[in-house]
């Protein structure tokens, strides 16, 4: 496997001047945000096609409903934060509720913006949409996935939020993977335990489940990069023939992934659950990797988290 | 009575006659609506009757067996809140029968107190919390240019409604390019929920602020239809800006005890008040115009 490391948001912009020029409804809306978005080549090549509505992120929602009532198919581009939590009604009212053809790009998601503070993370967007109706939530884990759901999110009729980092990860998805809404992506089978994750940590994961393995500890790595809708079959089959599940994410550990697992788990077959993100709290200042070290979101702090869970879950024989 | 489905077969010199008594019958409607939900915005719905009338009768571009056309001129009700009217209005238009009126707010519904385009044909956008309408308009007014089609995009937002900082965003951007095929109507009825609008934050001059953010503003009389008809049939304002018509009206029009109270921003008649409403606003329909004589 490939070390190289990619910055999926060049996955996702190349991918999409590619969708732009084979489809003339394709327009993308940004909040002055050219750069960070990686949208200068997309300007330059289909400037009739671009629209900066300035710093103005409830009106660069709004417009892209109102595109996709004029039958383009908007792809409305910004940072992760000002995106969701700035625009959060016109999320819930213009996108889910009217069921508008709009697809959201929320940039460097999580804790991308390290040093930048708490204001530029985004660890509650996937709270914030998971909620909304109609609106499918997806978190893609390398550059490979990022393509393969940029094809598709130009197929599905009806809102998505695309959250992607900026956090540079190496490719963990088989190089012909198409995507599926709503499906979770096996990894890497096991019996023993479930480590579940979506984003960047993904990687971190699978690198979980290497140390685990030489612990002696098979486990099951599942991308949940669809995290609205779920794929509920596959988290009631880990439930029932896995030891426990721990999920990883970066996010709240509240009203993310490990919600929405804890909730089906919860409901229709209790197991151990153990739920790694960021703790409900405001993080301190610091890089992205050094924020994601000290809330153990590292291979060293899955494989702790999950030896633990088995510890507490070890049955009588 | 037979009422034609469009003005187009009416004598334009009783056209604004014709019109005023469409109005009405939308007001009957929208209080008859009102008054068996038990709530709503009666003087809201009063407001804006003669607005919506006008545009819907004389000035869109719409086909109500084909709502999805996609060259359709495109109207956002931005003051979801006045449903009645609204509801009123595409049901007389033809868009879905009048009978379904009755069902105003009742259980499973497709009359929701604030309309749905999932629900409802000729609904063109999900509103009710303010200023959402611009926002869209300003999106759909791009569309027709990227698309390469004239048809053209209407927005009625209540004056209170201004209030709410996304619609001047929207004003920037709708300035900024140059989006003459759009046309925004501001119901200036200077009530608002808890009081006068210009008690509660001041407003005025509302007119300068349109054209300091780069709209063709003109103010107009909104229960005048010769002069609504006149206008909107002249639009753009002034070619490469968006248009800005401030529509001055009166909350409650056309029911002497509503008339320009801030109670009556949602009150609900009663069986009583909603016979004496009717009953002044049925005065005029015994006139006969050329159509209906």
């Amino acid at each position: 496997m490939s070390h190289q490391l990619y910055d999926c948001r060049d996955a996702y912009s190349q991918e999409l001047e590619a969708l732009a020029a084979a489809d003339p409804r394709i327009v993308a809306v940004v909040n002055d945000s050219v750069s960070s978005t990686k949208l200068k080549n997309f300007r330059a090549k289909f400037p009739d096609r671009f629209v900066n509505v300035g710093i103005a992120e409830q009106n660069m929602v709004g417009v892209g409903a109102g595109l996709a009532l004029g039958n383009m198919l908007p792809y409305v581009c910004g940072a992760s934060c000002f995106l969701t939590a700035r625009a959060c009604e016109q999320v819930k009212v213009d996108l889910g509720y009217t069921n508008s053809n709009v697809k959201l790009c929320g940039m460097s998601s999580g804790v991308a913006y390290g040093e930048l503070g708490p204001t530029h993370h985004s660890i509650e967007d996937f709270a914030f949409t998971r909620v909304i109706p109609n609106l499918a939530v997806v978190a893609p884990a390398d550059s490979i996935e990022t393509r393969a759901l940029m094809r598709y999110s130009a197929t599905h009729i009806g809102p998505m939020f695309l959250r992607m980092s900026r956090v540079p990860v190496r490719n963990v998805m088989p190089e012909n993977f198409t995507f599926t809404l709503g499906k979770a992506h096996m990894l890497r089978p096991g019996n023993d335990i479930t480590l579940m994750a979506n984003g960047i940590l993904v990687e971190r994961a699978l690198d979980a489940a290497a140390i685990l393995l030489s612990l002696g500890i098979e486990a099951r790595v599942l991308n949940m990069s669809s995290v609205k809708p779920i794929d509920r079959e596959a988290i009631l089959d880990a439930a029932k023939n896995t030891r426990g599940i721990v999920t990883v994410e970066e996010h709240s550990i509240y009203g993310g992934l490990g919600g929405a697992v804890a909730e089906i788990v919860a409901q229709e077959h209790p197991t151990r659950i153990k739920i790694m993100g960021i703790p409900g709290v405001f993080a301190p200042t610091g890089s992205s990797e050094f924020l994601l070290e000290r809330f153990g979101l590292t291979a060293e702090g899955i494989v702790s988290a999950a030896m633990q869970l088995l510890a507490r879950s070890r049955k009588p024989a | 009575m037979g009422i034609p489905l469009s003005a187009t077969s009416i004598d334009p010199a009783y056209l604004p006659l014709w019109l005023h008594q469409q109005a009405n019958r939308v007001r009957i409607d929208a209080l008859r609506m009102v008054h068996h939900a038990g709530i709503g915005h009666t003087g809201g719905d009063m407001s804006s009757a003669d607005i919506l009338t006008t545009l819907y009768f004389a000035i869109l571009n719409i086909d109500p067996d084909n709502p999805s056309e996609p060259t359709r001129d495109r109207f956002i009700m931005s003051k979801g809140h006045c449903s009645g009217a609204f509801y009123s209005v595409l049901a007389e238009r033809g868009f879905f029968p009048k009978s379904m009126l009755e069902t105003y707010m009742d259980p499973l519904s497709k009359l929701n107190g604030h309309p749905d385009r999932n629900k409802l044909p000729g609904v063109e956008a999900n509103t009710g919390p303010l200023g959402h309408g611009l926002p869209i308009a300003v999106g759909s007014a791009l569309a027709a240019r990227m698309i390469g089609l004239n048809y053209r995009t209407f927005i009625l937002t209540g004056d209170g409604e201004q209030q709410e900082g996304s619609n001047w965003e929207a004003c920037m951007s709708a300035a900024h390019y140059g989006l003459d095929s759009l046309t925004l109507i501001v119901d200036r009825n200077r009530i608002q929920q808890g009081d006068f609008t210009e008690k509660t934050i001041r407003m005025d001059p509302l007119p300068d602020k349109f054209r300091a953010f780069g709209f063709a503003t003109e103010e107009i009389d909104g229960h005048d239809h010769a002069a609504l008809l006149s206008r909107l049939q002249a639009l753009p304002i002034e070619a490469g800006k968006p248009s800005c018509l401030i529509a001055n009206t009166i909350k409650g029009k056309g029911i002497s005890f509503a008339e320009n109270k801030p109670e009556w921003h949602h009150g609900v008649p009663n069986a009583e008040q909603l016979s004496s409403a009717i009953a002044e606003l049925s005065v005029i329909l015994t006139t006969k115009t050329e159509a209906t004589a």
